[in-house]
């Protein structure tokens, strides 16, 4: 803990470092007020009975108990877990494999890195209704193939309640993946060019520099991009409510979705916090130690 | 894709750096050879662009057909007969309830909505990022930590108490409350982003600037900003697409005469008029999307190597 | 957030100074922007403006999930919209005891409500503690089953006029390449349909002693498992509709594509934009054919708390215009609902609408589901239903156990 230790130290420890205290305002009434205080108030209402309005009239953990006998919470829960593994592997080693490409000094590196990004700009009410389209067996990619001959071929993921979610995830890294490799760019530009001299005098061949050296220099960036995918990823909504709403049936319902029908359209804001505070749990439990060890260690300069 | 790397036995590892760095940071161009290593590279590029590409393509080409050719015809056909209709209708006429004016009714609210929120929160994040990576201070990791945590929660769980918020301010329904709104909601991956590529950044630069008697602004504007291009690259890319798209905090944070564009491509997409006109959604979802597009294109050129190589040397 | 608190803040910041435009421009929301739907909601603006005030039209699509949260935050984060759509019943229960919605019982009394809104279960919807506090506008029944003649007529058979000669028409209609039974698969379709084959097969009685009384018993006993047998028929025959929205589903139908859908009377609106006739290009059965009562449910309108004077008297002229004979008259037969007054001329209307006005005049009326049980029981079904529609593997007995559960759960 440097900045402990060289608090102590120093006598006059409130006017040290006063601008970046100062600058630093915005992001602790946001912490505190905003995603702390938003937090505990949500848990607090997901004792109640609320329905439309908040209301104060707890029930215990009533909202919990129907949580987990909800068939549909279960399977959200499953489908987050498979989507995210995916999801999360997928990206990290498809954004960074492109980033090193795009790093090449290539031509036209503007073109492709915009031609990789676009998806990105389109809203995922969109993206869910092309890839709803191309996915959808009588016109789509499966009507395609089989016009061509192979008239067996079989390839419907958004209506076959097994693999919808890999459906869903096709879509979810066509939109994403150009972001992650910006982000691994930026990254990789950041990175000083003595390194790479050093590395070729030395004799170590391209990938294993990439691997040994340049990517654990990028450890930052790498969290940035794994909190950013990861974030994503539990937030999944709008993208399955416009492929599938959810369907076949409840075959590709998400958390968040979960929360929000709950909320809204069942009116029962009770039950959407209770949902949402298991989702905030279990992030926290994962989050908050890894979080500390990472931003509140001493390994950083202070 | 190691195999890229490790197939490439013609050549030592020795002379494939060396052409990367004579290319390198002195910004010349690559040199012009047919070399195995450039085949694989644009090869896989061009494979990947058209991966990419495909969904646009048909989003195209559907926009410029007619509705009685959409329901005939497959969906990567080119259009028989080319209609610039839908694009006419999605931008003027298409209607959303009464209100038969198109996306052109709310692309100026999107941009009064857009360009301030933009830079009030890459601004207030990029400074936060700076604080927390060169001159933390104690308790600051702990703000961060919540802050990082908030990134994973559901916007939708966080309406209710941010009405209640914005209400005690006096700002509810207004641009400034949405703007407050987007630059919450934008704070923790904006901070992460920063905090982490200031932190990357060569520590002695700071170190020399802090001996030269440099202060808190001193040092954020004239060597922290021009060294990260690439990372306000990324920040604007997100803000610009986020803020551009959203239609939950646009429509329940403001009122009727602030709505975002994306209010009616909501509608044009989600109502149907009769028949889902996909000639119509596809032409306003190009529309909607080109503003980030045109972004991304332009700060794009920021993306240069050498910036941060020159001023390490320098 | 105590709610007399929120009530005072409320009061407090309505007096700020935006949005002062004119001041007889009312804000409407709702989220009728389908074809037929917007053709409607347009008579009513007609109707309003022609008093001297404005419609400003304020229409989310996407209906209760996407709208519902918008019209909530801005009527409790003090910046209320002049009149919203909003769900009847039970759920506004909280929005009035929060002190922000605005009685009407002055309005009511001066145009005697009481007195031609029928059925009155209309008003008692709109009524709490003795007070009116909404408008309703229109009567929409859940219980039609809607038959597309060309598809009888491409697959050789003739036009079932109930529903055992549906099913039996169904193999003859799957070979000549025809859905026959369009379900779209928003959560709500399945869940509504069901609704309405229990009406039909097990009768009213039945249905009253589920919702109403929400015994667990009937629902888990021999009259539901009939139901459930005839929900896995339409679950068989409803194989192959890949479509989301209810509107692409009656699209199905109007093109040929499917042989019929159970929809609720709005599907008319869809059928009356695309120029179909009603007995010659489609034909309708109240009741499935089977047991014609329909349901009284219905739209409504709510007027928050204003405290500008002059819009408050604009909700007044609103008001009283939405329950207009001749507004009534053009909305509904746009809308393809029924008028919620039965001193009205109706003589344009067309076959299905003169069927479901003779079934009310008979009394064969019961309430929707929407009224008897809340928006939470109504989710637990919809996510029931369309798991059991989309999952040929869940057997009807399972469901039924499920579904006896969630009565049993219901207040």
């Amino acid at each position: 803990m440097t900045a402990l230790t060289r608090g102590s130290v120093r006598p006059n420890q409130w006017l040290r470092n006063l601008n970046a205290k100062i600058a630093s305002i915005p992001m602790i009434l946001t912490a505190v007020v905003i995603f702390l205080g938003g937090t505990i108030w949500t848990v607090v209402y997901s004792f109640t009975n609320s329905k439309l309005l908040p209301r104060l009239s707890f029930v215990g953990l009533d909202q919990y108990e129907r949580l987990w006998a909800a068939p549909r919470w279960i399977i959200s829960i499953q489908n987050l877990a498979v989507y995210g593994f995916f999801s999360l592997v997928f990206s990290l080693v498809i954004g960074f494999v492109l980033a090193a490409l795009m790093d090449q000094k290539i031509r036209f590196e503007n073109t492709f890195r915009t031609i990789m990004l676009y998806p990105f700009a389109l809203s995922f009410i969109v993206t869910g209704l092309v890839w709803q389209w191309l996915l959808n067996p009588q016109f789509g990619i499966q009507s395609i193939v089989r016009s061509l001959g192979w008239t067996s071929f079989s390839f419907d993921p958004l209506y076959d309640a097994d693999i919808v979610i890999y459906g869903i995830l096709i879509a979810a890294l066509w939109q994403g993946t150009g972001l992650v490799m910006c982000l691994m760019l930026a990254g990789l530009r950041g990175i000083d060019e003595d390194i790479w001299k050093a590395a070729r005098v030395d004799g170590i061949p391209m990938w294993k520099t990439y691997v040994l050296i340049i990517i654990p220099m990028m450890r930052g960036v790498f969290i940035t991009t794994l909190v950013i995918i990861a974030s994503g990823i539990v937030k999944v909504y709008d993208l399955v409510v416009a492929q599938t709403s959810g369907g076949p049936g409840i075959a590709s319902e998400v958390p968040a979705k979960y929360v929000y029908d709950y909320m809204f359209q069942a009116q029962n804001l009770g039950q959407g916090f209770a949902a949402s505070t298991m989702m905030l749990i279990t992030v926290a439990i994962i989050i908050v130690p890894w979080a500390y060890l990472e931003f509140g260690g001493g390994r950083k300069r202070g | 894709m190691d195999n890229m790397f490790a197939s490439n036995n013609t050549l030592t590892a020795y002379e494939k750096e060396t052409r990367r760095i004579e290319a390198g940071p002195s910004g010349r161009k690559p040199r012009r050879r047919l070399s195995r290593r450039n085949i694989i590279v644009y090869g896989t590029l061009i494979v990947v662009a058209l991966y990419y590409l495909l969904p646009l393509y048909v989003m195209i080409v559907t926009s410029l057909k007619g509705m009685p050719e959409i329901r005939v015809g497959n969906i990567f056909a080119p259009p028989l007969e080319i209609t610039f209709e839908p694009w006419v209708k999605a931008w003027a006429e298409a209607c959303t309830g009464l209100n038969c004016d198109g996306l052109s009714r709310g692309f100026w609210n999107s941009v009064r909505i857009t360009v301030p929120s933009v830079i009030i929160s890459i601004a207030v994040a990029s400074v936060n990022g700076y604080a927390l990576a060169n001159w933390r201070f104690k308790g600051a990791e702990l703000f961060f930590t919540i802050l990082v945590v908030g990134a994973f929660i559901p916007y939708q769980v966080m309406i209710y108490p941010i009405v209640i918020v914005l209400r005690e301010m006096g700002v509810y329904g207004t641009l400034t409350g949405l703007v407050i709104v987007h630059t919450i909601f934008g704070m923790p991956i904006l901070t992460l982003l920063f905090r982490n590529y200031f932190a990357g950044l060569p520590e002695e630069l700071f170190k020399a600037a802090r001996v030269d008697g440099a202060g808190f602004w001193t040092i954020y504007f004239k060597i922290m900003l021009p060294m990260s291009l690439p990372i306000f690259v990324v920040a604007m890319i997100l803000q610009v697409t986020g803020i551009w798209n959203d239609f939950l905090f646009g429509v329940v944070f403001t009122r009727p005469e602030y709505y975002p564009m994306t209010v009616q491509l909501n509608n044009i997409v989600n109502s149907v008029q009769g028949v889902k006109e996909y000639n119509v959604n596809m032409a306003a979802t190009i529309l909607t999307g080109a503003v980030p597009l045109v972004v991304y294109f332009v700060s794009g050129r920021l993306f240069v190597r050498g910036i941060a190589a020159g001023a390490v040397k320098g | 957030m105590k709610l007399r608190s929120l009530a005072g803040a409320l009061a407090a910041t309505v007096a700020l100074p935006f949005g002062l435009a004119q001041a007889t421009d009312l804000e409407v929301t709702h989220w009728w922007t389908s074809g037929g739907e917007a053709a409607a909601v347009a008579e009513l603006a007609k109707a309003f403006d022609a008093t001297g005030n404005k419609w400003v039209d304020g229409a989310i699509a996407g209906s209760g999930g996407t709208a519902r949260p918008i019209m909530i935050s801005r009527i409790t984060g003090g910046d209320p919209m002049g009149a919203t759509q909003f769900n009847h019943g039970r759920q506004a229960e909280e929005l009035v005891q929060a002190g922000l919605m605005r009685d009407l019982t002055d309005v009511a009394t001066r145009e005697n409500w009481k007195e031609i809104v029928k059925p009155s279960s209309l008003l008692d919807s709109c009524t709490i503690e003795g007070k009116i506090y909404c408008a309703p506008v229109n009567i929409h029944s859940w219980q039609w089953l809607w038959l597309s003649n060309a598809a009888f007529k491409q697959a050789g058979v003739p036009v079932p006029k109930n529903w055992d000669e549906f099913v039996a028409a169904g193999p003859a209609l799957e070979k000549a390449g025809i859905i026959p039974l369009a379900v779209g698969g928003q959560p709500w379709q399945a869940a509504g349909a069901f609704d309405v084959l229990m009406v039909a097969i097990a009768g009213k009685d039945v249905f009253e002693q589920v919702f109403a009384k929400k015994d667990e018993e009937v629902a888990a006993g021999p009259e539901i498992a009939k139901v459930f047998k005839a929900a896995d028929d339409a679950r068989r025959l409803s194989k192959g509709t890949n479509v989301q929205d209810w509107n692409q589903a009656t699209n199905l139908v109007i093109t040929g594509k499917a042989g019929g859908q159970i929809m609720g009377d709005w599907a008319q609106g869809e059928f009356q934009v695309a120029g179909q006739k009603a007995g010659v290009d489609y034909t309708c059965l109240p009741g499935l054919g089977v047991n014609e009562v329909i349901s009284t449910g219905g739209d409504a309108f709510y007027f928050p708390l204003l405290e500008d004077e002059e819009k408050s008297k604009a909700q007044e002229v609103l008001a009283s215009t939405l329950l207009n004979p001749k507004t009534q008259v053009a909305f509904n037969l746009k809308k393809g609902s029924l008028p919620v007054r039965s001193d009205v001329d109706l003589a344009t209307a067309n076959d299905c609408m003169k069927k479901g006005l003779e079934i009310l005049a008979k009394g064969n009326v019961i309430q929707g589901t929407d009224q008897l049980l809340s928006a939470d029981s109504q989710k637990q079904k919809e996510d029931l239903f369309s798991e059991f529609f989309a999952n040929a593997s869940m057997t009807p007995e399972d469901a039924q156990k499920r579904f006896a559960e969630i009565i049993a759960a219901a207040d």
